[in-house]
């Protein structure tokens, strides 16, 4: 404990350590957060989610403080809800029973860059007759356009952008641009200003509602940014972090105990046991590590708990071992091992306790290093598509942004938050695994 | 102790052969017999490359891995130790009733361990001891060697030559073992030190009731310690005398010229020397091993010479036939 707190004082002394450890510990709170704010089944019922879950998020949405970076601002979504409003709503009810409900969403438009993607959903009461709705759009300068006259259903989606016979009417232009824009301005510019997009219905049952849900998607979405399938991309990115981290760890520590473990019994008694494990070292480096992981994840199971077990056999009788190896042969043949020999020590008080500790000085900034290697190594395997398929990660985001051509499209942001997360783990450990070094291998000291 | 007729340790025949390449057969250790009573010093004289070290190792069973063959009898206190199983003889034998102190003893110690932790290991690993008790037992045995009190929390590296020297024979004292062998244990030292090495041994045999088997180049300092010499040349011993008879006049011719090298202050005679090399032991000549570095060679030589007592000095020379 003494030695521990006393490494941690020398280690403070190297500025870069001090900042990879504030990167590390960062990193844990993101986790912590993750973890805290997305608890595992909700993350992983959104991150899984249907149509339903993210029906009023963007798609290829970016996040929203470019903006602040952005000359011509970014639309932002655009949500009004007349069920949450009562005050967008006014009911006439007629003595036949009947009534004319009329919903009034007023909304301000004032981006350099249209709305995405125009969406009204309908919910209404009725038993038997449907009720019949009109849907049109007021703009700033008082024209009043007409979209649509409809019969709904207990929920309809009316999809305006995809509405064919409003683009014909607009000349073949998508509603969206058309609609938004001012048709004095040459070339054409979006009009700024207060929209109101009005439904009038009209119920034939009495005890009959309508209600309406106007989304008129935007270019930017929350603080990440959202995927091709609407989900908010701040999900994977925080979850990502734990994934990430514990896969590291698990990795870098299963793989460098156990071979070292190995490396110490097997040189201690030498012989064929030193035979057969050098041996099979020598067959399992020349075995192709990545497709042998990609059989894994293709016959067995991607899950990640059975990647991280084949990683760590497979890393277990790696080069490291020969590595170790090298130096307990070493430590062997010390006099003081034969000393302790000789006065009748058991061989595992030997191994565990004389020749293991000679060994850790060097291991440790080996093992903080192998951290951030693993870490890749698990976002290469979720872009070669060999991620875990429930959980969401930093690799996932890569994978999906490559098969659905981010970089094509210029969605360079789905591309570089989690590599920026990627390489922040990876600097983060390789700071504090360098000043490690420098303490442990003090011939690197002052050099 | 009235054993004194029985002896403390008796080697009949010990053999120890190493492997060498794929044919080769080194005979370190080539039929040795000597007899060792308790309280009693003997000195282990010869030359370098003659099989001292290796004897050690064979008493004490530390073994290689390329062992061509090991026989004999080591009889300690009437027990066989031969006859023990690895896991019994370091369970009964090592540290127990036997210890060594190791060539350069001075890195025998544990770089990463406390000096007092370490001499208190033995004690730990054989007693089962708490390691209260064992740090006290160690402390005992650093007061015993001379090793101040404070030396007892630092690192082998922290301390002097000297320092580390005693400390490992601290650890080989420890467990009050019946006997101790000691692989030149003042080589690497400097004089002043090696002096102070050998007031230590000195004391400690008088106080403790220990034996000791010293293995040696050093004849001057060793005399003084020696009850018994025992002079091995090309794995074998040619002469086994007490100090004071073989000091003052040894038997075999071997002996006798490694006696004349030793150089004598204020003394005309210039230090003699041995013409040639002792024999590879890969191939040791047949007959007499130092036949053909005597001086006083005849035609028997050519015939392995038996092992004769005079007047309880055992010699193997067919001068003494």
């Amino acid at each position: 404990m003494k030695a521990i707190v006393r490494g941690f004082k020398e280690l403070i002394k190297y500025p870069s350590a001090v900042a990879g450890l504030a990167m590390i510990a960062l990193l844990i709170i993101l986790s912590i957060t993750a973890i805290v704010r997305y608890p595992y089944s909700d993350a992983i019922r959104l991150w899984r989610g249907t149509e339903q879950d993210w029906k009023d998020s963007p798609k290829f949405a970016q996040p929203a403080w470019t903006n602040f970076f952005r000359l011509n601002k970014l639309s932002e979504t655009i949500q009004l809800d007349s069920s949450q409003h009562p005050d967008y709503k006014t009911v006439d009810v007629k003595s036949d029973g009947s009534s004319v409900i009329k919903i009034a969403l007023p909304f301000t438009f004032n981006t350099d860059s249209y709305q995405k993607d125009l969406v009204v959903y309908f919910k209404s009461k009725f038993t038997e007759k449907h009720p019949f709705v009109a849907v049109s759009l007021r703009t700033p300068d008082g024209r009043n356009i007409r979209l649509k006259n409809l019969a709904i259903g207990l929920t309809e989606t009316y999809r305006i952008s995809q509405d064919k016979e409003l683009i014909q009417k607009l000349g073949g232009e998508v509603p969206e641009v058309a609609l938004f824009q001012d048709p004095e301005s040459d070339p054409p510019q979006p009009l700024k200003g207060d929209y109101v997009l009005e439904i009038e219905g009209v119920t034939f049952e009495p005890g009959s509602d309508i209600d309406a849900e106007f989304i008129a998607f935007g270019d930017v979405s929350g603080i990440a940014g959202t995927d091709h399938l609407r989900r908010d991309l701040l999900i994977p990115l925080l979850w990502g972090a734990p994934v990430a981290l514990l896969f590291g760890l698990m990795a870098a520590v299963g793989t460098t105990i156990i071979s070292m473990s190995i490396a110490a019994v097997s040189t201690w008694f030498g012989g064929w046991l030193d035979n057969i494990t050098q041996r099979i070292v020598e067959i399992n480096m020349i075995l192709p590590f990545l497709p042998i992981l990609i059989m894994v994840g293709t016959f067995y199971s991607r899950s990640i708990g059975v990647i991280l077990g084949t990683v760590i056999i497979l890393g277990i009788f790696g080069s490291q071992i020969k590595t170790f190896r090298a130096m307990f042969l070493q430590t062997k043949e010390s006099p003081y091992i034969e000393a302790a020999k000789a006065y009748g020590a058991s061989d595992t008080r030997i191994i565990f306790q004389y020749m293991l500790p000679r060994v850790i000085p060097v291991l440790i900034p080996q093992f903080i290093l192998l951290i951030p290697s693993y870490v890749f190594l698990e976002a290469s395997l979720a872009i070669l598509g060999l991620g875990d398929p429930v959980l969401p990660t930093w690799g996932k985001i890569i994978n999906d942004s490559y098969a659905n051509g981010a970089l094509y499209n210029g969605w360079y942001y789905w591309v570089l938050e989690p590599s920026v997360l990627l390489m922040f783990t990876g600097l983060a450990f390789a700071m504090v695994g360098f000043a490690l070094d420098r303490i442990f291998n003090p011939r690197l000291r002052g050099q | 102790m009235a054993k004194n007729d029985t002896p403390l340790l008796k080697i009949e025949d010990l053999v120890l052969h190493f492997k060498v390449g794929k044919t080769g057969v080194v005979r370190a250790v080539d039929g040795v017999n000597f007899n060792l009573g308790f309280k009693e010093a003997v000195v282990v004289l010869g030359e370098s490359g003659c099989g001292k070290t290796s004897l050690a190792k064979a008493i004490l069973r530390l073994l290689p891995k390329n062992i061509e063959r090991y026989s004999g009898k080591v009889i300690l206190n009437g027990v066989d130790t031969m006859a023990l199983d690895d896991e019994a003889y370091r369970k009964e034998v090592r540290w127990v009733k036997m210890s060594m102190v190791p060539q350069a003893a001075m890195n025998s110690l544990n770089p990463v361990m406390k000096v007092g932790e370490q001499v208190a290991e033995p004690v730990m690993v054989h007693g089962g001891a708490s390691k209260e008790d064992a740090l006290k037992q160690a402390r005992k045995m650093f007061a015993h060697v001379g090793v101040p009190d404070q030396f007892i929390d630092r690192y082998a590296f922290e301390l002097s030559g000297g320092m580390r020297q005693r400390s490992a024979i601290a650890m080989a004292l420890v467990t009050a073992p019946d006997l101790i062998i000691l692989d030149e244990p003042t080589s690497a030292l400097d004089v002043l030190t090696q002096a102070n090495i050998f007031n230590v041994l000195k004391r400690i045999k008088n106080e403790l009731e220990t034996s000791f088997i010293l293995i040696t180049h050093d004849i001057a300092t060793s005399s003084e310690l020696a009850d018994k010499v025992a002079v091995m040349y090309a794995g074998q011993i040619v002469e086994v005398s007490d100090a004071d008879r073989f000091f003052h006049e040894p038997l075999h011719p071997y002996a006798k010229k490694l006696m004349a090298s030793v150089p004598k202050l204020r003394a005309t005679v210039e230090p003699d020397f041995i013409v040639g090399q002792p024999p590879s032991l890969l191939d040791p000549p047949k007959g007499c091993r130092f036949a053909e570095r005597c001086s006083k060679c005849f035609d028997l030589c050519k015939d392995e010479p038996p092992v004769e007592d005079r007047d309880g000095r055992l010699v193997k020379c067919w001068l003494y036939v």
